[in-house]
């Protein structure tokens, strides 16, 4: 997995660019990520993004979108409001979590 | 005292479980009883074929008894609780049966209901979906009065059953449309909440060119909110809009309802389990085989089977306390019909993704993975028949059930 230098971080990265260690994560870096991506964090961001970390830290795993709108009480529309395009991989991204796994 | 093990559902993991076990468990040790609420088994993958009259409804339906052997009883109603904390399963005639080993086999279901507009006025007229044996016959009709239009093929939500198959669909489509005239006048379009139509690298990388060289569309990251009837519309939740004249969707995928109703599932109504034992994470006396578990792994007939395998090496030990002596690899194999007799087979697991190479024999075959071949096409149709005779009775295929790497090209590892 390639080391890499983020605005003061070193951090373990995949192909895509999402941490391979959920441990090398903090606050602050997700604002750092965020930025990579375009978006400014606001604290509709955190609520997403906390949830999603608890989660992984349950399940191992990082949490679908039905997940995070089913348990974390937020909309899908809002995700997608929050994090265009693409929420569930931009949320992973940021919130320094694998990339939610598709099949095939 | 005799000992009581009970499958809930008697589809493609229950009857081979339950017809497995009742040779590797002494019938004076153990009662198996198996339930389903009805007597009508489906070979599901035959539902790809029916829209395109491919196969006659008799060669994909079977009575359940028939498929079980003597010494299983088949009690036939649905299942309405689940009591783990008691080890009692309440069916909806009322009966309470007890177990002390619980295999809960009840699968997957398309739910149109739960998209805003799917089971609307346009359901069945001119929204269809073939996961259903009354879906892919009622879709039959439908195309044989297609005269044209936007055919748009789309999936709701992962995870669905046999992730491969409404590519599958869409080839055959576009295979049927052009063999009678038709597909200069019908535009097709796939749909798909996925980043590509294939998200492993290597398969995207060998396999996207199928989709452009048949000149169909894809819309990707295409996540539905919902059907706008009036204007035959999907409708997603970033507003894009796609308008259908036939629409052959896939709904959204759940767990059977009992299960949630029973508090064992997770938002979609799939139970957690360990992976590699198949056991529920909460009851020891709980195991969990085929699509109804939480498994990162496709869902599909294959997997069952390969998951089967493991389950019977390790059940007599587990409910004993000992040690399992095999663990569950999250083995799928897959064929891809492509069109016009050809197919692609693709081999993964857990850990692995699709590579090219051969199966199930090392550099020999005879089926080609990721590469379009005639044998491969044949492969799937001759797998009904193993279907029928060979697996569900639980006779030996010589298919190993863990995934090996010999015979596939890893080189393309270190690349992707
Ligand atoms: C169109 C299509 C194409 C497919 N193609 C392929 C393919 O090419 N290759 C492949 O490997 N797989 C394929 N599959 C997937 C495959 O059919 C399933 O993955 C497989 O059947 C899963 O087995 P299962 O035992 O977990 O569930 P199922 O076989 O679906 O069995 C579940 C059983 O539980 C019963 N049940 C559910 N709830 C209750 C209840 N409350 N009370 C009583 N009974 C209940 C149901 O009636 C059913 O009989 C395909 C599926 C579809 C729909």
């Amino acid at each position: 997995m390639p080391e890499t230098m983020l605005d003061g971080h070193r951090i373990h990265v995949d192909a895509e660019g999402f941490l391979t260690d959920p441990a090398e994560w903090d606050e602050e870096l997700a604002d750092v990520l965020a930025a990579q991506i375009g978006l400014t964090l606001t604290d509709a961001h955190w609520k997403a993004l906390h949830f999603l970390r608890a989660d992984f830290a349950q399940q191992g795993e990082t949490a679908t979108l039905r997940r995070v709108s089913t348990l974390g009480a937020i909309p899908v529309k809002e995700l997608f409001a929050l994090f265009p395009g693409k929420p569930a991989k931009k949320m992973a991204y940021v919130a320094g979590l694998p990339k939610p796994h598709g099949c095939v | 005292m005799t000992r009581r093990l009970l499958v809930l559902g008697a589809g493609t993991a229950g009857t081979m479980i339950a017809n497995r076990m009742r040779r590797v468990l002494d019938a004076r040790d153990w009662e198996i009883t198996i339930v389903d609420k009805d007597d009508v088994h489906l070979y599901q993958p035959g539902f790809l074929f029916l829209p395109f009259a491919t196969y006659r409804p008799d060669q994909v339906r079977r009575s359940r008894h028939t498929l079980l052997a003597d010494g299983i009883d088949l009690v036939l109603a649905g299942v309405e609780q689940i009591d783990a904390g008691a080890g009692t399963v309440t069916l909806g005639d009322g009966r309470v049966l007890a177990y002390d080993q619980l295999v809960i086999t009840t699968g997957t279901s398309p739910r149109p209901d739960q998209t805003p507009g799917m089971l609307g006025d346009l359901w069945r007229r001119d929204v269809f979906d073939f996961y259903t044996f009354d879906g892919a016959m009622a879709l039959q009709r439908a195309l044989q009065q297609l005269t044209g239009g936007r055919l748009v093929v789309h999936v709701t939500d992962m995870p669905i059953k046999c992730p491969v198959a409404p590519l599958e669909f869409v080839f055959l489509a576009d295979a049927w449309l052009r063999a009678r005239g038709m597909r200069e006048r019908t535009e097709l379009v796939f749909a798909t909440p996925l980043s590509g139509a294939f998200t492993q690298p290597v398969a995207a990388e060998r396999l996207g060119s199928l989709l452009a060289d048949r000149d169909i569309r894809v819309e990707t990251d295409y996540l539905v909110e919902r059907i706008d009837e009036q204007g035959k519309a999907l409708v997603s939740y970033d507003e894009r809009r796609i308008d259908f004249d036939l629409l052959v969707t896939v709904p959204l995928n759940m767990g059977a309802e009992v299960i949630t109703r029973s508090g064992l599932g997770d938002e979609l109504g799939y139970v957690p389990v360990d992976r590699h034992t198949l056991r529920s994470r909460a009851y020891e006396n709980v195991f969990v085989v085929g699509d109804a578990a939480d498994l990162p792994t496709s869902k599909a007939g294959s997997v069952a089977h390969f998951a089967v395998e493991t389950f019977v090496h390790n059940f007599p030990l587990l409910v004993e306390g000992r040690e399992p002596v095999d663990a569950f690899d999250g083995h799928a194999n897959c064929f891809v019909e492509t069109g016009n007799g050809k197919g692609l087979l693709i081999d993964f697991d857990y850990d692995t993704q699709p590579l090219p190479g051969t199966y199930p024999l090392p550099w020999v075959g005879p089926m080609r993975l990721l590469t379009e071949t005639r044998a491969n096409h044949l492969g799937k149709l001759a797998f009904r028949w193993l279907y029928w005779n060979a697996l569900l009775p639980g006779r030996p295929i010589p298919l190993p059930a863990h995934m090996s790497m010999r015979g596939k090209d890893t080189s393309l590892l270190a690349a992707a």
